[in-house]
């Protein structure tokens, strides 16, 4: 799922500040998962922001809702015959949702309501960490299902450099080296002749440096 | 035993603390409670394990929250009791409404009665 975290009150508070009439936008999927920006979030963010209005003696309009998705047409959709009602949105989405719904409502202001960090698992509740970085060409089957790229601090694709120590990054004594995870579990696998390989170097092209990306599947396009 | 309590504290009975939702404790708020106090089980005596160390962080989030809008976080305290500790009880809430009326009313319900 796409991690993100909540932004500081304050922050949102301060780019909120000039609007009359607020609508919170809210999204089921992954952000709700993370406890960021689902319907609890949501509630949470308009009474914070209620009771700061009213702390200031501005008469401010804030409702809330949440939609299933904020990445699809048909979710946002959903909004058209109510947003004109709105001076701004504030979107508790990832930054996808966010873009989505600034694109789809061209003239309506759509502020972030949440920090997109990564695209992670949950390791316990409350423990979010990175797993993913789309880099667009997946190497996992040659690394025992350990990504170099995403838990490697340098992304290097043929064992760890020298700061790997006791099993841990120099970055941080508190990260366990991604080299060190791939090792054990190719001998965990009884595959440990394949760290023997050479990797290739990567092509980087279908990662973002290759600028904004796209997929397009013909076979199932309307 | 017959104590007797500050006479404008409304008692909210829960199954346990672990019920106690950060929205429960803002809507408090925002409905002009000038303070809230979450009464749980003494710590390590939870009949559902963890439910009063879960509300602690909860009511944790809730002072953070209130501090950043400039409610007061020290309107909400969370405090482990024991069902036989009547007079401890007596005493937190007594202290805590004498602290409330030190920070006076929550300026929520000041704002609200000023725009009724």
């Amino acid at each position: 799922m796409i991690v993100a975290k909540r932004k500081p009150i304050e922050e949102i508070i301060e780019e909120a500040q000039a609007y009359e009439k607020i609508l919170l936008v809210g999204c089921n999927e992954c952000v709700t998962v993370c406890e960021a920006g689902g319907k609890k979030e949501v509630a949470v963010l308009a009474s914070a922001l209620r009771m700061h209005f009213m702390n200031q003696g501005k008469d401010v309009k804030i409702d809330e809702i949440t939609l299933e998705r904020q990445c699809d047409h048909e979710y946002l959709e959903e909004l058209r015959n109510q947003i004109d009602q709105y001076d701004v949105v504030i979107s508790l989405a990832c930054g996808v949702g966010v873009q989505f719904m600034a694109e789809k409502y061209m003239s309506m202001p759509v502020l972030p309501g949440v920090d997109t960090c990564f695209m992670g698992v949950t390791e316990e509740r409350g423990v979010w960490s990175e797993r993913c970085q789309g880099c667009g060409s997946c190497m996992l089957a040659k690394t025992g299902g350990i990504c170099p790229v995403s838990r490697c601090a340098k992304r290097l694709f043929n064992g760890p450099c020298g700061g790997s120590t006791e099993g841990h990054c120099e970055i941080d004594k508190n990260v366990i080296c991604g080299w060190q995870l791939i090792v054990d579990r190719l001998t965990k696998l009884d595959r440990l002749s394949d760290y023997e390989i050479l990797l290739p170097i990567k092509d980087w092209s279908t990662e973002r440096a290759g600028g904004p990306r796209k997929v397009v599947r013909e076979d199932v396009m309307q | 035993m017959r104590l007797q309590y500050p006479s404008n504290v409304k008692i909210i009975k829960l199954p346990c603390t672990g019920k106690v939702d950060l929205i429960h404790l803002l809507r408090s708020f925002e409905k002009g409670a000038d303070g809230v106090c979450v009464v749980g089980c003494m710590e390590g005596a939870c009949q559902y394990t963890s439910g009063n160390i879960r509300a602690r962080k909860r009511v944790e989030e809730a002072q953070r929250i209130l501090d950043s809008i400039k409610i007061g976080g020290e309107r909400v305290q969370m405090f482990n009791l024991s069902s036989s500790e009547a007079p401890q009880f007596v005493k937190v809430i007594s202290e805590l409404t004498e602290k409330l009326k030190e920070m006076g009313p929550n300026p929520i319900k000041t704002a609200m009665k000023r725009a009724a």
